[in-house]
């Protein structure tokens, strides 16, 4: 018997929604049978990890503070993906943004005002987006693939964030440590909820997943960028313009990364360090992709991310459950999401009885592009 | 005062201070005055407890502390802990846990460990290798890792055959200059023309790039290998090509038999002890502690008896003059990387000035 995978004449849509919930509970059955076997209590890890986190309202703080970056950065990620730009730099949008935020705290350090704070965040937006504009450039001018070029670019912009730290912005009276002063009060996100952890970024996070979800859904743009996605040559014949798209795509992925990277500035950080990036943008991709791609469902799948980080933390006093074991369980998360999503849309068959169903099922690999 | 309760009234025999005391929440000199039974103390670790360097040096301090005072002290710690906000929410779980005492192990800890220790008052923390500090609940204390450069510098010039070293750094802190200064003066001091190369690798813990800069050091010419970085992997790499290296924080010898001629090996222990022995005593306070192989925070594992005697000699004499305190390494006529005199001679850079430590001394490279 050889085994092979046939595409599926229709995903089914129930199985495509529930592939993401299938993906999270193989991972913790499987999670807690691997730390079994490994002679940790591996049901106990996957309870501080995944549930006891949930009941605690200070780790609800927690939560909420790490998931706003990753999810604002998956949303505009999502765009991009459903249209098939794969931009990978959001990192290095990410350390820009924060380091433009940067540029105008320090600017406007001996000063005081309300404008001080929108004012770095715009330049966040901004630095985001010009760095994304760099393979955008090179995409639609000179047809360089843009995994390449922004991933590439990610070491680029953490070479400037050393530069920075090391040399012009070097706090004068830190010690000759590369990091810059500390925000002042008028630079500083206000916290939302008095006395909690929980700053502006968070319900600004909400906000733009309602934006972006109206963008997609009821916007000419946003049905371009769908039908790129699912049907490039269909787009094109269509007078859809697929540079622009490539720019659109760009542009809010930029922006929307360099905005994570500035309220993290303002926000969690409060002062640039070369620790500021944290794979956030990388972390974001497997967000991006567990919501769906769809804004609610990124809100949840940053959640989940977030969850793991946090009751990873727990998890390594309590039971002593090794820091890895947190890549561990995001690893299979994103394994499981993704044989999932193979096994939605294709079916594994024996090749005898494929031969024979080989003609009828020909049309149907044209849906399965997009799978890829 | 006028309410009364049972614990009132069996309380009824401790003075006013105490029971006023009992209705307020404790300040923070309370909480560390009164004697315990326990101690529940934390460490927060920037790498992973394996990666046989700094973490595993500050874990071997933790296990030590355990093995001391036994059933007095219950240590819990997490690793690999990003510095940042990451930090600032290990630091507060940590305090909302319930413990007494939070040792936070890495410079870029600092600004997060203040903070939290404000939110905090009755827990104690230690941050090590920074330089702010409170008066009530947080202390710092470091360890003169210079001196151990030193020794290494010492021998690095003696076994080396092509009069130069490749330095494996991390970031240019102050520790971590004072580190390549404190080698390279002693260095020169066997052989006037040596030459320091450094790479910085902007990680404290990264095997494969850590790896990567000591092949380049290797290829430039370099035939001696140290590091600022807690991995063993430059080790590794200067094992397979027959070169000199040192061991980070702890004994790495297992990791290159041959290449390994000693190391510098944090002995965070006894200090670890004594903090939470003044908790336990009531006596504890926020300190300042900067201590080296005097205080015996420093120390230098075995020599390799591939060494010769004569590099041996010379190394164990720097170990004991350092201890003596009439070997002190910053002490002038010191040149700068552009040759200008910054020490006069016979003087000495003061504390206060190495803690804040930006310049390279000639012989460097980087």
């Amino acid at each position: 018997m050889v085994l092979r995978l046939e595409a599926r004449r229709e995903p089914s849509t129930l199985m495509v929604f529930a592939s993401p919930a299938i993906a999270v509970v193989t991972t913790l059955v499987v999670g807690a049978a691997l730390f079994t076997l490994l002679g940790y209590d591996g049901i106990g890890a996957v309870m501080k990890i995944f549930v006891e986190p949930l009941f605690n309202p200070y780790r609800w703080q927690d939560l909420l503070v790490k998931a706003a970056p990753l999810a604002m950065i998956a949303l505009g990620l999502s765009i991009g993906f459903r249209a098939n730009v794969w931009n990978i730099g959001a990192e290095g949008q990410y350390v820009v943004g924060g380091l433009a935020g940067t540029g105008v705290a320090l600017l406007t350090y001996e000063m005081s005002g309300y404008w001080i704070l929108p004012a770095m965040i715009l330049a966040g937006i901004l630095g985001g987006m010009a760095y994304a504009a760099v393979p955008a450039v090179l995409k639609t001018r000179f047809s360089v693939n843009e995994i390449l070029s922004s991933l590439m670019l990610n070491y680029v912009a953490l070479q400037l964030l050393y530069y920075l730290t090391r040399g012009p912005w070097k706090d004068p009276e830190g010690f000759n440590f590369p990091q810059t002063v500390l925000f002042t009060d008028w630079q500083t996100l206000p916290k939302v909820v008095p006395g909690t952890l929980i700053h502006l970024g968070v319900p600004i996070a909400g906000v733009l997943a309602l934006v972006i979800w109206f963008l997609v859904v009821r916007t000419v743009a946003g049905f371009q960028m769908r039908v790129f996605g699912m049907a490039p040559m269909a787009a094109r014949y269509g007078g859809f313009q697929e540079s622009r798209t490539v720019w659109t795509a760009m542009l809010i992925g930029g922006g929307l990364a360099g905005l994570a990277g500035v309220l993290e500035a303002a926000g969690p950080f409060g002062q640039m360090t070369p620790g500021f990036p944290t794979g956030y943008g990388y972390t974001a991709i497997i967000v991006a992709f567990l919501g769906r791609l769809h804004p609610f469902g990124i809100l949840m799948a940053a959640l989940v991310l977030a969850l793991t980080y946090v009751g990873g933390e727990s998890a390594q006093t309590a039971i002593r459950l090794p820091s890895a074991a947190v890549g561990v369980f995001q690893a299979m998360m994103l394994f499981f999401l993704l044989a999932a999503d193979v096994l939605v849309r294709y079916r594994v068959v024996n090749r005898t009885t494929a031969r024979s169903q080989r003609v009828s099922s020909e049309p149907a690999t044209r849906n399965t592009e997009r799978a890829a | 005062m006028f309410l009364t309760s049972r614990r009132r009234m069996i309380a009824g025999a401790l003075s006013l201070a105490a029971a006023s005391a009992l209705a307020m929440p404790a300040s923070a000199q309370e909480a560390f005055s009164k004697p315990k039974d326990q101690v529940k103390a934390a460490f927060v670790y920037v790498g992973p407890v394996g990666d046989y360097g700094y973490s595993f040096a500050h874990d071997q301090g933790r296990k030590y502390l355990e093995e001391k005072l036994g059933d007095k002290v219950k240590t819990t710690f997490v690793e690999n802990v990003a510095e940042g906000p990451d930090t600032e929410r290990v630091l507060r779980q940590l305090a909302q846990d319930g413990n007494d005492i939070i040792f936070s192990t890495s410079f870029g800890f600092m600004n997060p460990t203040v903070k939290v220790a404000k939110e905090f008052p009755n827990v104690a923390f230690d941050h090590a290798t920074g330089y702010k500090k409170n008066d009530t609940n947080m202390g710092i204390y470091n360890s003169r890792f210079y001196q151990g450069r030193a020794v290494l510098g010492t021998i690095a010039a003696m076994m080396s055959k092509t009069g130069k070293a490749g330095y494996v750094a991390s970031f240019p802190i102050p520790e971590v200059v004072m580190g390549i200064d404190a080698f390279t003066l002693a260095a020169r001091k066997v052989n006037p023309d040596f030459q320091v190369q450094v790479v910085w690798v902007n990680s404290w813990y990264d095997p494969a790039k850590e790896a990567d800069a000591t092949k380049a050091l290797l290829d430039q010419g370099a035939d001696v290998i140290t590091q600022h970085t807690d991995s063993p992997a430059p080790l590794q790499v200067a094992e397979e090509r027959g070169a000199v290296a040192f061991g980070q924080a702890w004994d790495m010898s297992s990791f290159a038999p041959n290449a390994h001629m000693t190391a510098i090996v944090d002995h965070w222990g006894p200090y670890y002890v004594e903090e939470v022995q003044a908790l336990l005593d009531g006596k504890w306070a926020p300190r300042d502690i900067w201590g080296g192989m005097k205080e015996d925070i420093l120390e230098m594992a075995p020599f390799n008896p591939k060494m010769p005697d004569d590099v041996k000699a010379a190394a164990q004499k720097v170990i004991d003059e350092t201890k003596a305190g009439t070997y002190e390494i910053f002490t002038g006529p010191i040149k700068d990387q552009n040759g200008e005199l910054k020490v006069k001679d016979g003087e000495k850079i003061p504390d206060g000035d190495l803690l804040k430590l930006d310049w390279y001394v000639e012989g460097v490279k980087s």
